[in-house]
């Protein structure tokens, strides 16, 4: 019987050579005569460990890693394909105390089955909330996702069902579902995984969006910078077409789904949902005013759910377990789990699913191992590139949207990257700035004209040039951007600046405790 | 500009002007396929999908994807963005120009490599990153790096 051998397909592992350990293990295989069945599968989100693979045992599945192309032949000659002795040995993957420990709802499948089979999808549980959304009226799937407490994993947090039941209620002769796949924020890549290794998941929670609401047509907008995903979700979409989850006839309801995946061009502020639809309808991704709610008017003027990829990946599982099942996780008003990013300079960076409550300390110092340099991680940014940079002393503080809002931060879209003592918080306040004016949409002037008088300001701080006088100003700065621009964009790059400067004085110049 | 890119861009025209929204994935054809976004192509999408020129020239120029000029044969992408500056890109960005001897949005004297700065390619948790043409590179040292830009220039 053919051995089963599982090499990532994930672009992370193939950034670390993936392609060539398993061209390689299909060598040394044919090269010994052995047969084996290779499985491209996702990443389990270890990546210290990648090119992390497995092979199926009478006992489970048994991982090997970090595997360079060099290692294969040796692995071979200590009879891995058995689970055999090896430096590299990791032991029983499900073992693994690092995947013990988390609780993988959304993630439930990624790095486990082969991404773009609806066979393996469907033996893992996949298509049973579809299954069971055909059987129910578009206000009983809104209701069990609002019963979820699922919000925007986007990072705005705003509740799922309730932007649904906005929609159900509008009526309109033609309806959208849009994924918002522009994961653009720095340190997250928890998208990109969910589309590389189980973008069936998506596909389903699209389409259950569709029945809910009464829309027909979906669109997944998803970021350039992700040709390996563009590749793994045409494939799945076209196979979910094949197996009748996607046309026409929605396994023989007679509803209707069609999905496609269109790309953005490399620009920030297309995350931003109205930018986002301004340029799948052709344009140039400028902000829109709000009102009107993409809700009501939203792409081609039609009411519209915009949802992030981890959202919509998460409603199977509400759909398939009951809202309260999904409800039972997590604290206070954030439910359910969050797929936490761990990057920078971190020991084992990867992805953590974890239920909300989890404090920033366990997931830097239990999951994270420390920094990767050894040195004592200095400040954390959580959130992406508007998220606010944390000290040692709010460590301990829960992974929960209001705890996070009650310290001037946010989650975000869950991801956290960390710096050691050599980083210089000025310079981070200052590419704060110049992040900002280089995505900038253009369309208000807090933001177009303020990020780049920001970056001037920055640069006389840095140069210790009217010192006192540029502090105030570039506060000043930041409260007009704050509370002034039109979106996140410029309404949130204040938050990397002025934590730096709040909680970093000593890197402006200023006294330790001193707040200018 | 040679008649045969004229053809190849009219026929992704054809291809394209019924589909909703169709702007963007006709550029990213036209691109895909020529390598870059020809000014003159610009009249004959405007007047495909009823847009004014500086429609088009506006979109065009709106996306950091989108080139308006060729390329050198491959295009290395080192990521500025926070957790690969964490992990060092700011010294190994220093070490890729003054190898090159190109700034970002150049191209090296012997066309084999333009250098661009991308913001976030999604490997966060492998950084510093970079991506020669659409392969992601994770990790990467003054030795890969090398390597990339040997490969690149077929030595």
């Amino acid at each position: 019987m053919a051995i089963t051998i599982y090499v990532p397909r994930d672009s992370s592992a193939l950034s670390l050579g993936a392609n060539r350990v398993a061209a390689n293990i299909q060598a040394e295989a044919d090269k010994s005569g052995v047969e084996i069945h290779l499985i491209r599968n996702g990443s389990r989100g270890l990546f210290w460990l990648e090119t992390m693979v497995e092979v199926r045992t009478s006992k489970g599945r048994v991982a090997y890693g970090p595997v360079m192309p060099k290692d294969v032949a040796s692995l071979f000659d200590a009879d891995f394909i058995n689970g055999g002795a090896h430096p590299l040995h990791l032991g029983l993957t499900d073992e693994m105390a690092w995947l013990k420990k988390q609780e993988r709802l959304t993630f439930a499948r990624v790095g486990i089955t082969d991404p773009v089979s609806v066979e393996d999808y469907v033996a893992h549980d996949g298509f049973k909330g579809l299954k069971n959304a055909l059987t129910k009226s578009g206000a009983e799937i809104v209701k069990e996702v609002t019963d979820s407490g699922l919000r925007g994993r986007g990072g705005a947090a705003f509740p799922t069902g309730i932007k649904w039941n906005t929609v159900l209620n509008a009526p309109a002769d033609q309806k959208y579902i849009v994924c918002n796949a522009d994961e653009g924020d720095s340190g997250t890549y928890s998208d990109r995984m969910i589309m590389e290794g189980d973008p069936l998941v998506l596909v389903e929670g699209m389409t259950i969006a569709g029945l809910a609401v009464g829309a027909t047509q979906g669109y997944i907008y998803l970021r350039s910078e992700y040709p390996d995903a563009l590749v793994t979700l045409n494939e799945a979409i076209a196979n979910a077409y094949q197996a009748g989850y996607l046309g026409e006839d929605i396994c023989g309801s007679g509803q209707c789904f069609h999905l496609e995946v269109r790309r953005a061009a490399g620009a920030y502020v297309c995350g931003e949902e109205t930018s986002l639809l301004e340029s799948l309808e052709g344009k140039r991704g400028v902000v829109r005013f709000k009102p009107p709610l993409p809700a009501i008017e939203g792409l081609f003027g039609k009411p519209t759910v915009v949802n992030n990829v981890i959202s919509l990946a998460t409603v199977p599982i509400v759909l398939d377990k009951g809202g309260k099942f999904y409800q039972d996780f997590g604290m206070g008003r954030s439910r359910g789990t969050l797929p936490i990013q761990l990057a920078g300079n971190i020991k084992q960076c990867g992805l953590v699913e974890k239920a909300f409550g989890v404090t920033l300390r366990e997931l830097l110092y239990d999951f994270g191992g420390g920094s990767a340099s050894g040195k004592p991680i200095r400040a954390v940014q959580v959130g992406g590139p508007l998220g606010a940079y944390l000290p040692e002393s709010q460590f301990d503080t829960p992974l929960d949207y209001e705890k996070f809002s009650e310290i001037w931060a946010v989650l975000g879209h869950g991801g956290i990257v960390a710096f050691d003592d050599t980083v210089d918080m000025a310079k981070m306040a200052r590419y704060a700035f110049e992040f900002c004016a280089i995505e900038s949409c253009g369309k208000c002037t807090p933001c177009r004209i303020g990020s780049t008088r920001g970056v001037e300001v920055m640069d006389k701080i840095i140069a210790k040039q009217d010192h006192a006088k540029n502090i105030t100003l570039v506060r000043d700065l930041s409260d007009t951007m704050l509370n002034g621009s039109l979106c996140a964009l410029g309404g949130m790059t204040p938050y990397p600046v002025l934590s730096a400067i709040n909680h970093f004085p000593e890197d402006f110049g200023l006294k330790k405790g001193q707040v200018a | 500009m040679s008649d045969e890119i004229l053809v190849d861009i009219d026929q992704h025209i054809e291809a394209h002007v019924n589909v909703p929204g169709a702007l963007m994935p006709l550029l990213h054809a036209i691109q895909d396929d020529v390598g870059y976004v020809p000014e003159i192509s610009y009249s004959r999408i405007a007047k495909a999908l009823n847009l004014s020129v500086a429609e088009v020239h506006g979109v065009v120029t709106f996306y950091h994807h989108f080139r308006t000029h060729a390329p050198g044969k491959h295009i290395l992408q080192i990521c500025r963005a926070e957790s690969c500056q964490a992990m060092g890109s700011e010294a190994l960005e220093a070490y890729v120009k003054k190898t090159l001897g190109v700034d970002y949005h150049q191209t090296t004297a012997d066309g084999a490599i333009t250098l661009e700065p991308v913001y976030c390619l999604g490997n966060c948790a492998c950084s510093p990153a970079a991506s020669i043409d659409d392969q992601v590179c994770g990790r990467v040292d003054v030795e890969r790096v090398n390597e990339i830009i040997a490969e690149a220039r077929g030595a």
